[in-house]
């Protein structure tokens, strides 16, 4: 093992919000982690990093026992990619971390060698020169020409931003393990068919040699052998002991302990044709079945006839011929699964960390929100995210895998369509990103390993200033190999919570720029630590519970330790509103500047403090003008060569005020997130694939949003067309024309609450006259009109129904439909507002409907305000008390009660669901007149 | 031209924001009968019976065994107070069957099918514990549906309506005939009944269309023509100076052009309901409010839809609800209207009825009569529109709102919205309190 030598104390700075704690702290799984590493005065972007490639890739190298270290294949497989990097030099340092002893062999003691089932490792290990990061897992696969019968070999996630790396280390942790497992079982299965060979080989070379050693015994009547059938008989006794070996070898690949993936949520990609190797015993093979001892057993019964070949003796083990390539290693389904796996891995990852935090984080807060997330978002598309998104809603998530496992397993064709939509899609925010996220990994270790662990972080601490010197060094900063030699019981016995290694991880993060060239293991992790039964025990104790000690499965802690000075920062903002800003601050600092808005508050602590600026910072705009104008606007992060971008140009960056450099940030997110991606301060100038399971939806938003930014500017109406929508009453959208109608119908579906969980209540194109059911079903039509005597029924229903519907009509461009006074809806949809993007605009709205959402959501869940607190207690108080709620707490006025209302209403209906049983579809209307509005 | 009153959107004495719509059905829904407090059935065309759950529109049963469609339809609850009590409901349908159904299990219990003619009408006598069937026979049977006893055949038209009087006898409308039939027991066992025809009545001049009992001592008929008789129910006579609208008509007084514009299908009175007080008629396209004590019709709607007024119900506040063949339906309020001694006395069509007048005189004795006692009128509260077609019927599950069924195959659960909204929060508690969701986790 190679041991840390450092280790530095865990310390987060003060945070200066100890004055905002007088809010009751809110939950802490609400709570938006702020940015890492804002308090060391840098923006959320990476460091710089002269990498000498240009986006991250993944790198299979091998250790060969003939030429060493060699790499073997880069995904994505394009020469630019890895451009000057050199990666024989790389491969050689990730190859030189492989530190695990696993011997294969002939152990003493045992007549024969054994395999040995070795775990893989997982290192992080940094690499300053060449400016490249990676995550780099270890495997071995057996090949029975090589030298102990096994070949190392690593896949790597090469990345110029260490923070990715570290940040997504558990993901990517999960994920390689995923195709290293899918890789290793189809090796075992080659190695097998290759065992099984060789005894064929061996069984027909001693056959040969029998039937020489009879003819010769024959010929020879002299009494005694001759020095040739002495020979023959050597080698004969050799091939039968090679034959026993050999046999012995075959048994122990397949007792390979299946148990384990049985135990885990993955099993590797078990093609349905091919029979299980962990059942494969019940399936005699009678080609075999003469060779192998009785009740031997052929491992895969469609292999085909093979024809025995002889074998010379010592030809096994011959140096100079050609070793297999990875792909004969393997079988070829598992290959490729393999390798799409791996495409998929680097789909995901791809773009900047931020970008990746920021969806892990609002996805995993969206998943929390159960009780609410239905009404405005795809849940379909929540449910359906991969399982790498750990972050603290993994538990669900990790579930998660499990279902969606099928659907995993062929995801290439659906990613790629997202490559065409992903241009606009690299909008960051400053988010402080608790930084435990990499370290769940770390309780697991042994109170042993703990205080190894702590003394590696003191040795890191020495090391860093020793790193500023040493000039070439290899820094191993966290270790848990040792964890592995430990037994279960003992891991189980302790539960030390670890002391915020984060602070290590940080001041790495600080130190890396000084240190000159390195190699430095930030972290590894034998993947014993990490199979799937830890997590699973610990995971259902991991998100709410703070003191894990009651937790008897000594494994992971998902759950980070907050850090007292940071915790009641952290808590008293509340999940919703921090989504909110998010969102505003996505879309807000993406074009309008000025456009910022307050946001209402939310009865909590004003959230000015806490990454969001409710007031347009007039005098940064010049500042930010500058910025746009020093790149000619923004055509698309692609293809912008990246010339280095000083952070002094916006001395915003490098401000000590936090909020000044949040305002910043929130102003320019846009240039922000060009300058991460296109100088060089990220490791990857590819954008990243905006959510990568579901493009489609993602081009569809980005329509909606375009069309309901145009429609709010071409119609003076919008807003109470969009009240009637959010309102749950239907609104038609009347038109002769199809494209225009459901432009319309498009562009308004994304106001549309959802009913339940299904998809959106909208009809795109309806010609048939509407009728009450149709009202109940749907929140939003699009209709045609015709001139024929059927146009006219249609007309005759819509007047007939009047009362459930608003209408717009397309066509003469009117809007009749109840009255909106609220002020709701003109914070969502402004005619002014300076939003140009439709993706933008609809993250902007995205924001208010969650804000709508929690409102509806504590409006929903107040005992007191459905119910009479007494028996005594008369129903008007009752409503009086609702109606101050309404008006004064939440802050609403005139129709936007109703909006709240009727949300809450869906959120009733969903809550108080039967599983299993629909929601009955109710309509609820009012008896309100409406207006007719005219262009 | 149209002189149906009709109302804004603002209906604040609407309770009805919620509505829920019920499939099933594949042909028109005709009837609907309440089985218990959160139960009804609904039967049509189709002739398949719908089991509803009131509250929540969830589908109970569906029940099949009707070739034809549905004629006839009543609930059929034991009176075994020892028992959990039974809820059976009776169905008969044109394919001359009667079926009764469990409506717990949703079973069919029995069929009998040894009818001669599609019986038109049901009754359950509970206090004799046996129903009756009516179709061109009148026959009794009990509850182990043995047949009792029946009478010879009637009319090749058949009964039409039943309705139990006093004393062990029930009033058969046939035709323009109203026949009092009285069940006698049987001397030889005391299961036996025996069915006597005691009386015929022939004061209708056209079809009687409605039969309805008001109490113990009065039953009410409604015919084609517009005829409303109040009937003694103990010895059958026409309570003293009842009306008869047909002579009415004939009386001098009456506009001549109203009358002409009435067709009989205008004034036929298709459905009448009942108070301790007053007797609701939809007659034609209006609602009637006929007196008990004064006589007389004290409020009307005469044009209360755009089609003919299909069913009528009183709701115990005072309210009334219509459905019509226009697809609507009207709730009403009948109100005292202020004493506004320059009002007109509403003319026209009730006029012509005169209803305990005969002659002038009378005329304007009632009109000084209206001075001195309250004036009333229906105003119009709210409306429900939802059904595309005629709304055959309804009924009102007060709580738990209304429910309607109609020829466009549809049945619509009209709710408050307030109230539901209630009752989902107290649902929504309670399964929090269950899930223990209530502990706060975070």
């Amino acid at each position: 093992m190679i041991s840390a030598p450092d280790v530095v104390a865990f310390t987060r700075e003060e945070e200066l919000e100890d004055e905002l704690c007088s809010e009751p702290p809110l939950p802490e799984e609400y709570s938006v982690p702020l940015f890492p590493f804002a308090s060391h005065g840098a923006n959320p972007w990476a460091k710089v990093a002269s990498s000498k490639f240009t986006r991250d890739f993944i790198l299979i190298s091998e250790f060969s026992e003939q030429v060493g270290p060699q790499p073997l294949l880069t995904i994505p497989d394009d020469a630019k990619v890895s451009g000057t990097f050199d990666l024989n030099y790389f491969s050689l340092r990730i190859m030189s971390v492989d530190y695990q002893a696993s011997f294969v062999g002939h152990p003493p003691g045992s007549a024969y060698p054994k395999l040995n089932f070795v775990e893989d490792s997982k290192v992080v290990l940094g690499d300053s020169k060449e400016g490249a990061f990676a995550y780099v897992h270890h495997l071995t696969l057996y090949d029975l020409e090589a030298r102990g019968f096994v070949r190392p070999f690593c896949m790597a996630y090469i990345s110029a931003d260490e923070h990715k790396i570290m940040q997504q280390f558990q993901e990517l942790s999960a994920e390689f393990s995923k195709a290293s497992e899918c890789l290793k079982t189809g090796n075992r299965k080659a190695f097998a068919n290759e065992l099984e060979k060789k005894l064929k080989d061996l069984d027909y070379t001693r056959t040969v040699l029998h039937n020489e050693t009879e003819i010769q015994k024959k010929a020879n009547d002299k009494g005694y052998y001759t020095t040739q059938a002495i020979e023959k008989a050597n080698e004969l006794a050799s091939v039968e002991k090679s034959i026993i070996e050999h046999q012995d070898l075959l048994k122990q690949i397949r007792s390979y302990p299946y148990r384990k993936l049985k135990e885990s949520d993955f099993h590797p990609y078990e093609p349905e044709c091919a029979p299980d190797p962990a059942n494969a015993g019940c399936d005699p093979d009678p080609t075999t079945s003469d060779l192998a001892e009785p009740g031997e057993t052929h491992l895969y019964a469609h292999v085909p006839s093979y024809t025995p070949k002889l074998i010379k003796a010592k030809s096994a083990k011959c140096f100079d011929k050609k070793l297999k390539t990875l792909e004969e290693l393997c079988d070829i389904y598992f290959f490729t699964q393999t390798l799409d796996q791996l495409h998929q891995i680097e789909r995901t990852f791809r773009g900047d960390v931020c970008y990746l935090l920021t969806d892990q984080i609002s996805r995993a807060l969206l998943k929390q929100q159960s009780v609410t997330n239905f009404l405005f978002e795809d849940v379909s598309f929540l449910e359906e995210k991969t399982p790498e998104k750990q972050y603290r809603g993994c538990q669900g998530l990790r579930q998660d895998a499990i279902d969606s496992k099928c659907s995993e397993e062929s995801p290439a064709p659906k990613v790629v369509i997202s490559l065409g939509s992903y241009k606009s899609s690299v909008e960051c925010v400053p988010i402080k990103m608790e930084q435990e996220i990499e370290d769940s990994q770390e309780p697991q270790m042994t109170e042993s390993v703990t205080f190894e662990h702590q003394e590696n972080l003191d040795y890191l601490d020495a090391d860093i200033k020793g790193s500023i010197s040493s000039g070439e060094s290899i820094e191993v900063l966290g270790t848990e190999k040792s964890a592995s030699g430990l037994t279960k019981s003992e891991s189980q016995a302790s539960l030390p919570i670890s002391p915020s290694p984060q602070a290590g991880r940080s001041k790495v993060g600080s130190r890396r720029t000084v240190s000159e060239d390195s190699i430095e293991v930030l972290s590894t992790c034998p993947s014993e630590s990490l199979i799937p039964e830890d997590f699973k025990a610990s995971y259902p104790s991991a998100i709410n519970e703070e003191p894990y000690v009651d937790d008897e499965e000594g494994g992971l802690h998902f759950t980070p330790k907050l850090n007292p000075g940071n915790a009641d920062e952290q808590e008293d903002v509340s999940k919703q509103e921090n989504l909110v800003q998010v969102d505003s601050a996505c879309c807000i600092g993406k074009e309008s500047p000025n456009f910022l808005e307050p946001l209402p508050d939310l009865g909590q602590k004003p959230c000015d403090e806490d990454g969001v600026v409710r007031i347009p910072p007039q005098p940064y705009r010049q500042a930010e003008q500058g910025l746009r104008g020093s790149f000619g606007g923004f055509p698309s992060h692609d293809g912008i060569s990246g010339g280095l971008l000083p952070y002094e140009l916006d001395s915003r960056y490098l401000t000590g005020s936090r909020e000044v450099s949040k305002s910043s940030l929130d102003e320019c997110s846009d240039s922000t997130s060009y300058i991460s991606s296109a100088a060089s301060t990220c490791s990857d100038r590819t954008p990243s694939p905006a959510h990568p399971p579901c493009p489609a939806s993602e081009r569809h938003k980005k329509k909606a949003g375009q069309n309901a930014l145009r429609f709010i500017r071409q119609y003076p109406f919008a807003h109470p067309a969009i009240y009637s929508l959010l309102s749950g009453r239907t609104l038609i959208v009347l038109g002769e024309e199809e494209a225009i109608v459901k432009k319309l119908v498009t562009a308004l579906s994304i106001f549309v609450p959802n009913c339940g969980l299904y998809a959106k209540p909208v009809k795109h194109w309806v010609t048939s006259p509407l009728h009450v059911v149709d009202f109940q079903k749907w929140k939003l039509i699009g209709l045609q009109r015709m001139a024929s005597p059927a146009g006219v029924n249609v007309l005759h229903a819509l007047s007939r129904y009047s009362r459930y519907v608003s209408i717009l009509d397309a066509d003469s461009k009117t809007l009749r439909c109840p009255l909106y006074k609220g002020t709701l809806v003109s914070r969502l949809a402004d005619h002014r507002t300076q939003i140009k993007r439709g993706s933008t605009y609809y993250m902007h709205v995205q924001s208010i409907l969650t804000q709508l959402c929690s409102k509806a959501f504590l409006f929903t869940f107040c005992h007191h305000l459905h119910l009479p607190i007494s028996d005594r207690e008369p129903e008007e108080s009752v409503v009086n008390r609702r109606m101050n709620f309404l008006k004064l707490q939440l802050g609403l006025a005139n129709e936007d009660v109703k909006i709240v209302q009727y949300l809450a209403e869906l959120l009733k209906l969903q809550y108080i669901q039967e599983p299993g049983q629909g929601v009955n579809p109710l309509l609820r209307f009012d008896y309100v007149p409406s207006f007719l509005y005219k262009i | 031209k149209s002189s149906v009153q009709t109302i804004g959107e603002d209906q604040i004495k609407n309770p009805y924001t919620e509505l829920l719509v019920l499939k099933g059905h594949q042909d028109i829904v005709r009837f609907l009968v309440q089985i218990d407090d959160c139960r009804f059935a609904s039967a049509g065309d189709d002739g398949i019976i719908f089991l509803w759950n009131a509250q929540t529109g969830e589908k109970l049963f569906e029940l099949h065994g009707h070739t034809h469609k549905i004629t006839a339809i009543t609930p059929f609850s034991s009176s075994d107070a020892s028992e959990e009590q039974e809820h059976l409901i009776l169905t008969a349908s044109a394919d001359r069957t009667v079926i009764v159904w469990d409506c717990t299990s949703g079973r069919q219990v029995q069929k009998v099918s040894c009818f001669h003619s599609t019986v038109k009408c049901l009754t359950v006598l509970q206090r004799l514990d046996v129903w009756l069937s009516g179709g061109t026979d009148l026959c009794v049977w009990n509850r182990k549906l043995d047949l009792l006893c029946k009478t010879s055949h009637l009319t090749d038209a058949g009964i039409s309506a039943l309705v139990e009087l006093p004393k062990n006898c029930v009033a058969a409308a046939v035709g323009k005939e109203l026949i009092i039939f009285r069940l006698i027991a049987s001397n030889d066992g005391s299961e036996g009944w025996n069915v006597f025809e005691v009386k015929r009545l022939v004061d209708h001049q056209d079809n009687i269309l409605s039969v309805v009992s008001i109490n113990d001592l009065t039953f009410v008929t409604g015919s084609h023509v517009g005829e409303l008789i109040v009937w003694d129910a103990l010895d059958w006579t026409k309570q003293a100076s009842e009306c008869n609208f047909w002579d009415s008509s004939v009386q001098p007084d009456v506009q001549p052009e109203i009358k002409l514009s009435q067709s009989p299908n205008e004034t036929s009175v298709q459905h009448l309901t009942s108070d301790e007080e007053c007797v609701f008629a939809a007659v034609g396209k209006g609602i009637y409010v006929y007196n008990l004590k004064m006589k007389r019709v004290i409020a009307c709607q005469r044009t209360a839809h755009d089609s003919s007024v299909l069913h009528i119900e009183k709701l115990p506040n005072r309210q009334l609800i219509s459905c019509s063949e226009d697809g609507s339906v009207r709730i009403w309020e009948l109100r005292e209207k202020q004493q506004l001694p320059a009002e007109p006395v509403p003319t026209g069509f009730f006029n012509m009825w005169g209803f305990g007048r005969a002659n002038k005189q009378a005329n304007q004795a009632a009109k000084k009569m209206q001075e001195s006692t309250p004036m009333y009128f229906l105003e119009l509260v709210g409306d429900l529109i939802g059904h595309s077609s005629a709304v055959q019927m309804f009924l009102y599950f007060g709580e738990l709102g209304l429910a309607t069924c109609s020829a466009d195959h549809l049945i619509i659960l009209w709710k408050d919205g307030e109230q539901e909204s209630r009752l989902r929060s107290l649902t929504l508690f309670q399964k929090l309190a269950q899930n223990g969701d209530l502990q706060i986790k975070f």
